[in-house]
């Protein structure tokens, strides 16, 4: 029989055989996951909802193919990456924010926080939050701005008002709020893709069982955010289901390059969202907190890395 | 220990074990057998014949003064050929004895059942039979049955894990050999003065734990123990720890937490020499892969080329791309078909284009199951980030040495990152590092 030798095999280290997971079928995942969301905020908001998120994820697919075309790095669009991030920062915009925004906050997001450190797991940063947080200081009044959710009945547009949080924040009154069952649905004001807790809710279950997120920050996360509530005398399942909370736990704060290795760096982490949201909340002058909570977070990240190195096997490492 | 869960972390991987139920044939002799000198740890063997001698089956061929070594028998009567140098298997020079078989199967005459009495005749007996550590790592056992601390070494498992995907060789063994099985862990017990013993095997192979567990139910102190079916279960330190709860600390030996954990056929073809005086000449092989026509299992003399026993599997069905000598998660990939089996192969895997192909490595995202992934708890992406720096420090302070290359990093990674690969790498720069 005919010989087989080094002009025709390969020879690679082991392990030869690897699972089937890759870096698009996650992102893939993340996109399915918030789709529920995604059709919640056209039902909620109508059409420009819809619109608005698309422009997002046009932008941010395009940025980043334009600046690796011309940095000549290799093309990444194809993880899907791009698409997810556009996704997350349509739904942390108010519906009626003008497009040509959303592609300044696409910009920031792909080519200042993502590609200009290295792209795809190099952001120190969520890059959607981070573009949130931009557009917001740079342009207050239209970032600030709540379309409140279309009457279904009535056709009437263009009715702005305060979030439940702002309600809060303003000392307002309580009887103004949205009833939780509006809340729990999403028919509030707020950010086009934050306010239905039920369709993230929805998301971030299948992202757990498709083992994409670990529950650990999510449930430290909402946990944490409920027992300072409760410790500050107020009502804590409108804090859990008030806000971003429910969009910033399960889909932001768990972005792999951002939140830390460990399942202990989870839990501290996690804990730290929850306190600096509450902080934020309960004292600060905006009404909400998520996205300034995960921020500094993230920048924490790599010293919760180092601080929680997990014990080996045998338990060494005195070297 | 509280850190510890009752289990070490594991991964899922599909088991592929197409052969189990293919009861082993037997091969019929080659025309020659190229037998290593080099086919343990330790000492390699100097050729104990010359060209031209005539030699007998289980004939000494190989052997060495050093105490890390083990002698090397023929398993086929014939005349040796030539002696040369040749580029092994494992990619080091290494002494190739190459024989003509004349088919007549002379045995040597006085091949005959050791006399083991005590502890040292049954070291010395260990020695003589040839046998090393047949799971793989191909540690001389009568090494590792003479610990420094004999008085605190009460426990031996029996790793008939087999948690590698495709080889049922060792699941084979349990079934065809059971009866050697049992009496060589009696012999051993004795010698070793040894109280208890642990057969660890795979829930997967429920055949063997159900003809096992009923063959030492009258027996004291030893017992059946029944592995979760995950991967890597028949790692020495998962098994120890699953088996028994004992940790080995890092760069420690398993004598040193009181247990030795020896393959199923390395306790096989110590007894059979103990029994018949026949010394460890053929190998159970696994013969699989979908590059094979006919995926089965071979009993095959130690030194018969893989491609005429991939021969006498039906050849190839489809243009191999790659060939595994070992499993597909820590095997190595060879890359000439003509060399030939040594003794601490259990199974050769070939594979076509579509198999083979290594996937192109995309960014690590930083997700973490590199991480969640590895039995020893390192984390091999902060790992090989600081290879990238070439850190020696840091590598030190995560523990890389501590990596025993299992491959459960590599195969959970979406980013497609040669992880494990990376760690040997950084091992290497430390031990290079570390003599400086």
């Amino acid at each position: 029989m005919s010989r087989y030798n080094q002009g025709t095999l390969i020879v690679s280290s082991s392990p030869h055989i690897l699972d089937n997971i890759n870096t698009t079928r996650i992102m893939l995942d993340v996109i399915i996951a918030l789709v529920p969301a995604f059709i919640m905020s056209g039902v909620v908001f109508g059409p420009r909802a819809i619109l608005l998120t698309i422009t997002c994820v046009a932008s941010c697919v395009v940025f980043e193919w334009a600046f690796e075309k011309v940095t000549k790095k290799e093309n990444t669009i194809t993880d899907l990456s791009a698409v997810v991030t556009g996704i997350l920062l349509g739904f942390n915009l108010p519906s009626s924010l003008p497009y040509w925004m959303a592609v300044i906050g696409s910009f920031v997001a792909i080519v200042v926080v993502k590609q200009l450190f290295g792209g795809i797991g190099q952001n120190f940063a969520n890059p959607a939050i981070t573009a949130r947080i931009v557009l917001m200081l740079s342009f207050a009044t239209p970032m600030t701005t709540w379309p409140l959710p279309k009457q279904i009945l009535e056709a009437s547009d263009a009715v702005t008002g305060p979030t439940p949080l702002g309600i809060m924040n303003m000392g307002g009154n309580i009887s103004e709020l949205p009833s939780k069952i509006d809340m729990f649905l999403g028919f509030t004001g707020g950010c086009l893709g934050e306010t239905s807790a039920i369709a993230l809710l929805i998301g971030g279950l299948y992202l757990i069982g498709r083992k994409v997120i670990e529950p650990t920050i999510p449930v430290v996360y909402i946990g944490t955010v409920f027992i300072i509530a409760l410790i500050a005398g107020q009502d804590p399942v409108f804090h859990v289901l008030a806000g971003g909370l429910m969009l910033g736990a399960f889909f932001m704060a768990t972005d792999y390059a951002t939140s830390p290795l460990t399942t202990k760096g989870k839990i501290v982490y996690a804990i730290g969202c929850g306190i600096l949201t509450m902080i934020i909340r309960l004292f600060g002058a905006l009404p909400e907190g998520v996205s300034f909570s995960i921020l500094l977070m993230n920048i924490l990240t790599p010293h919760i890395d180092n601080l929680s190195r997990r014990k080996i096997y045998g338990g060494g490492g005195k070297k | 220990m509280s850190i510890f869960s009752k289990h070490l972390p594991a991964i899922h991987v599909e088991h592929h074990k197409y052969t189990a139920e293919c009861p082993t044939e037997k091969m019929p002799l080659p025309d020659k057998l190229y037998i290593s000198m080099l086919q343990h740890i330790g000492a390699p063997c100097e050729p104990t014949v010359a060209v031209g001698d005539h030699v007998k089956v289980g004939q000494v061929i190989g052997d060495s003064e050093a105490f890390v070594s083990a002698p090397i028998h023929t398993g086929a009567s014939g005349k040796v050929l030539s002696i040369e140098k040749t580029m092994s298997s494992v990619g080091i020079w290494d002494l190739i004895v190459t024989i003509a078989v004349d088919k007549k199967q002379e045995v040597l005459e006085d091949l005959s059942p050791p006399e083991v009495t005590d502890k040292e005749s049954f070291l010395k007996a260990v020695r003589a039979s040839g046998v090393v550590g047949l799971g793989g790592a191909a540690f001389p056992t009568h090494v590792k049955f003479n610990p420094k601390n004999p008085e605190e070494v009460d426990t031996l498992i029996i790793n008939g894990a087999e948690c590698e995907p495709y080889i049922t060789s060792d699941y084979r063994t349990m079934l065809e050999d059971s009866e050697l099985l049992v009496n060589g862990i009696k012999t051993t017990m004795k010698h070793l003065n040894l109280k208890k013993t642990i057969i660890a095997i795979e829930a997967n192979k429920e055949p063997a734990i159900k003809k096992l567990s009923d063959m030492v139910k009258d027996e004291p102190g030893i017992e059946v123990f029944t592995l979760k079916s995950v991967y890597p279960q028949g790692a020495e330190r998962v098994v120890i720890y699953e088996t028994t709860g004992r940790v080995v600390p890092p760069g420690k030996l398993p004598a040193d937490a009181g247990v030795l954990v020896s393959n199923v056929s390395t306790i096989v073809a110590l007894q059979r020499y103990i029994e018949t005086g026949m010394p460890l000449v053929s190998k159970k092989i696994t013969v699989d892969g979908n590059a094979i026509k006919n995926p089965k299992n071979v009993e095959v003399l130690i030194g018969t080329p893989i491609n005429e026993l991939i021969g006498f599997c039906g050849g190839y069905r489809r243009v191999p791309k790659k060939i595994i000598m070992g499993g597909p998660m820590m095997g190595r990939a060879i890359y000439d078909d003509s060399i030939a089996i040594i003794k601490n192969n259990n199974a050769i895997l070939a594979f076509d284009e579509e198999w083979a192909t290594v996937p192109k490595e995309t960014a690590c995202i930083n997700c973490g199951r590199c991480v969640k992934a590895c039995p020893m708890m390192l984390m091999p992406t902060t790992i090989f980030k600081a290879y990238d720096k070439k850190d020696v420090e840091a590598l030190k302070k995560l523990n890389v040495t501590l990596c025993m290359e299992c491959g459960s990093c590599s195969y959970v990674c979406p980013a497609k990152k040669q992880l494990s690969f990376m760690n040997r790498l950084a091992k290497q720069l430390v031990a290079e590092g570390g003599k400086k």
